[in-house]
């Protein structure tokens, strides 16, 4: 009995060493050198800032932009998180219903139901990066006005946004999506540099 | 299309791969030559040198379940100190503070037993190096303690007239070395590439575009998010788990780790075949898990997909995340449940009720459709042997299992087995309902927030993880009731196995006549199943009619709360 408090001591000690260290720091060595922009990140610097990181999503509610998904959190990434309302809770209800309206509004819909789903329903992480391509298409009348962006522009914009979708990956894994920092990335460049300007 | 597509190839890779791993598994175990020796057998005999382990020497069931017990003691011990000292240690880029000793019993308690609960988030909560020295290894250890305890049991059916049940030092050695670091490894790398974050900078200051500030936090997740998966741990690095960008970037990474998830316990069924010398009754065991676990993706989808009243949609977004979609997310929470993984890519709480109560139900059962590396296996030959013994009653026979005698010793101690989550769930749950402390932390009212409460010790018992997340745990009630739920979910089951398997070795066999009742045929998965799904079925049936059906029944009528 004695020797296994030892064995179990020294093999505890032995496996936090193995597991604990070497490990971690060696599948850090392997992905700082095999994939240094995604092992830090994936972050955008423009200007020499930071603006932020291609995976995680930004809080987009001015009408110049292309919105983001409803978050929990607010973007806020410490902690991340979704809301965790239930089927029927009626906060959610009430949520969902002013969200449907404030979109479909915003971006002349007229029926309710057309409304895409992922923009009136807050993400898992609070921080979801994406958008559907639909969501998007939908949104581009409003910024055309908001920006006052001519013919020319309005065409280059519908081709950034059908570069930027992203299919299913290896054709059928996952669902079609559109990262909207990128997009209102293009969108800034299209319009000269709105950055800021609400 | 696209999504039966992936569920195809999820489940038929499932059926392909898994036979593969067993079958190494089985060398490994076994102590035979196999492919990784050349690559890390002078590990393990350098493992074996420092600590002082003689692998050949074999142990009796109670020195065996003493290396258990004593191991995960110093464990629990070690990470208890790493948290509530954590101010003192290195690595702390962000400065966060010592612990509290609540959170942190319950955090060392969680990851010991392989649950994995979470009442925090780790990236406000926990310094780069307790992730790492104290979460990443229990995340291996524990999961090598749920396979050194089925292999002991797995020798005890297999042996005849023994007290010899393997050497547990040797099997966690072998378990970490050969099968959990290999794999990990390899899913460390491929998750890197798809995004996920691997470094030890501090969190990042982004200004966003709309000119606000928004904190990015980084650091060792992916060799964490890796050995997560495989060891059926769960627990996330972030406070969103898989759904996090950071931890589950894109659709392939998804993927991977939902094979992760379950292919090491669908494995070691196989490598129990190699054991018994017998395929046959390895792919009975493994059709009951596939079917239970196809019934459970049908029904879960179905419901998930059903038009939702109060919301007025169908297939709600709440929760998922825009690259997964509901399939993917609903798969997962399947997934997640049946094995005893407990991390997800979507928000349990937000799904509808009858998808959230197949997660809870898969909980329930004991995490026997695949289940836990190790654990999910031992709890399936739990009902294996109550199952033999109502055939036995039926047909007038001893019972036996794999040419054992199965008798009242071994009963008792499977009927502990099954009792001693079911006590903790409705009797901490109960409990919960009915005293102010337990009400306080929920986030839904009406039916769905029992079901946050039934779900919460259902996870703990179960040694799960997941949760109905809106449920705030940081609290000294629910994190002594939910850390002692999981204490009394994990070793109320692995003391009963191994005094099973010390009482099944020393058996003799009895050679197989026209008399056997088979384990190995299709009116034996049947019998199985029927057992799991009633005794599962009448423990659980009214709490989760008075939960989620009524919920289900309230949501067609649009009633909210």
């Amino acid at each position: 009995m004695k020797t296994q408090i030892f064995i179990a001591l020294k093999f505890l000690l032995i496996m936090t060493l193995l597991t604990g260290l070497i490990y971690p720091l060696l599948m850090t060595g392997v992905a700082q050198l095999s994939y240094p922009y995604k092992a830090n990140g994936s972050l955008i610097i423009k200007d020499g800032k930071i603006i932020g990181s291609e995976l995680i999503g930004q809080k987009f509610d001015s009408s110049t932009y292309f919105w983001s998904r409803p978050s929990a959190t607010g973007y806020d990434a410490i902690p991340s998180g979704g809301s965790n309302l239930g089927p029927t809770s009626k906060t959610l209800k009430a949520l969902v219903s002013s969200r449907r309206i404030l979109f479909a509004k915003m971006n002349s819909i007229d029926n309710m139901t057309e409304v895409p789903e992922e923009m009136i329903f807050a993400s898992g992480s609070g921080l979801d990066p994406q958008i559907s391509p639909r969501s998007a298409m939908m949104q581009v009348e409003r910024i055309v006005k908001a920006r006052h962006l001519d013919n020319n522009m309005k065409n280059i914009l519908l081709k950034k946004i059908n570069d930027l979708t992203e299919d299913p990956q290896l054709s059928f894994l996952g669902e079609p999506r559109i990262n909207v920092l990128l997009l209102n990335l293009e969108l800034d460049k299209i319009d000269g540099n709105l950055t800021n300007n609400k | 299309m696209n999504e039966a597509l992936q569920l195809i190839l999820f489940l038929v890779l499932l059926a392909v791969l898994s036979p593969l791993l067993g079958k190494y598994m089985a060398k490994v175990f076994m102590g035979d030559k196999h492919i990784m020796t050349p690559v890390f057998g002078w590990l393990e005999k350098l493992v074996y040198r420092l600590s002082g382990i003689k692998s050949e020497e074999e142990m009796n069931w109670k020195t065996y379940m003493y290396g258990v017990l004593i191991f995960n003691l110093f464990g629990f011990l070690l990470l208890f100190l790493l948290q509530i000292f954590q101010v003192y240690l290195p690595l702390n880029t962000e400065k966060l503070p010592n612990v509290s000793w609540h959170l942190a019993f319950n955090t060392a308690m969680s990851f010991t037993t392989n649950t994995n609960w979470q009442s925090y988030s780790g990236e406000n909560t926990l310094s780069y190096l307790v992730q790492m020295l104290g979460l990443t290894v229990q995340n291996f250890v524990s999961a090598a303690t749920g396979i050194a305890v089925v292999l002991a049991l797995i020798r005890g059916l297999t042996r005849k007239t023994t007290d010899a049940l393997g050497n547990f030092w040797a099997d966690m050695t072998r378990s970490v070395i050969y099968v959990l670091l290999p794999l990990s490894i390899i899913l460390t790398i491929a998750l890197v590439g798809q995004g996920a974050v691997q470094t030890f900078s501090h969190y990042v200051k982004a200004t966003t575009l709309q000119g606000s500030e928004q904190v990015i936090p980084l650091g060792p997740a992916a060799s964490q998010i890796a050995i997560k998966q495989l060891g059926t741990n769960g627990g996330g690095f972030f406070g969103a788990n898989s759904s996090h960008p950071f931890e589950n970037p894109t659709p392939l990474s998804n993927f991977l780790e939902l094979l992760s998830i379950i292919i090491i316990s669908a494995g070691l069924v196989f490598t129990f075949g190699y054991y018994m010398k017998s395929k046959g009754q390895a792919r009975a065991i493994f059709i009951t898990m596939f079917i239970l676990f196809a019934v459970g993706i049908a029904v879960s989808l179905w419901a998930e997909y059903s038009h939702n009243n109060v919301l007025n949609v169908s297939g709600a977004m709440e929760g998922k995340e825009t690259r997964f979609g509901v399939m993917n997310s609903v798969l997962w929470s399947v997934t997640t449940t049946a094995t005893s993984n407990g991390s997800v890519n979507a928000m349990q709480d937000s799904l509808s009720p009858l998808s959230g109560l197949v997660a809870m139900f898969n909980i329930m059962l004991g995490e026997i459709i695949f289940g836990g590396v190790g654990s999910g296996l031992y709890g399936m030959i739990i009902f294996i042997i109550l199952t033999v013994f109502i055939a036995g009653l039926m047909v007038g026979r001893t019972p036996e299992y794999l040419g054992k005698k199965i008798e009242a010793f071994e009963m008792k101690m499977a009927i502990l087995a099954v009792l001693a989550p079911s006590i903790v769930i409705k009797l901490f749950s109960a409990i919960a309902c009915l005293v102010p402390a337990g009400l306080a932390g929920l986030n839904n009212a009406g039916p769905h927030g029992l079901s946050e409460i039934l779900y919460a010790f259902s996870s703990a018992a179960g040694n799960n993880g997941s949760a109905f997340a809106g449920l705030n745990t940081n609290s000294v009630f629910y994190n002594l009731m939910m850390g002692s739920g999981m204490l009394i979910g994990r070793f109320g089951i692995i003391v009963p196995v191994m005094a099973i398997a010390g009482s099944m070795a020393r058996k003799k066999v009895t050679p197989v006549s026209s008399g056997t009742f088979r384990t190995d045929n299709w009116l034996f998965v049947m019998l199985l199943i029927s057992v799991i799904l009633i005794v599962g079925g009448l423990t659980f049936f009214p709490p989760l009619a008075l939960g989620p059906i009524v919920e289900h029944s309230l949501m067609h009528l649009g009633v909210t709360f």
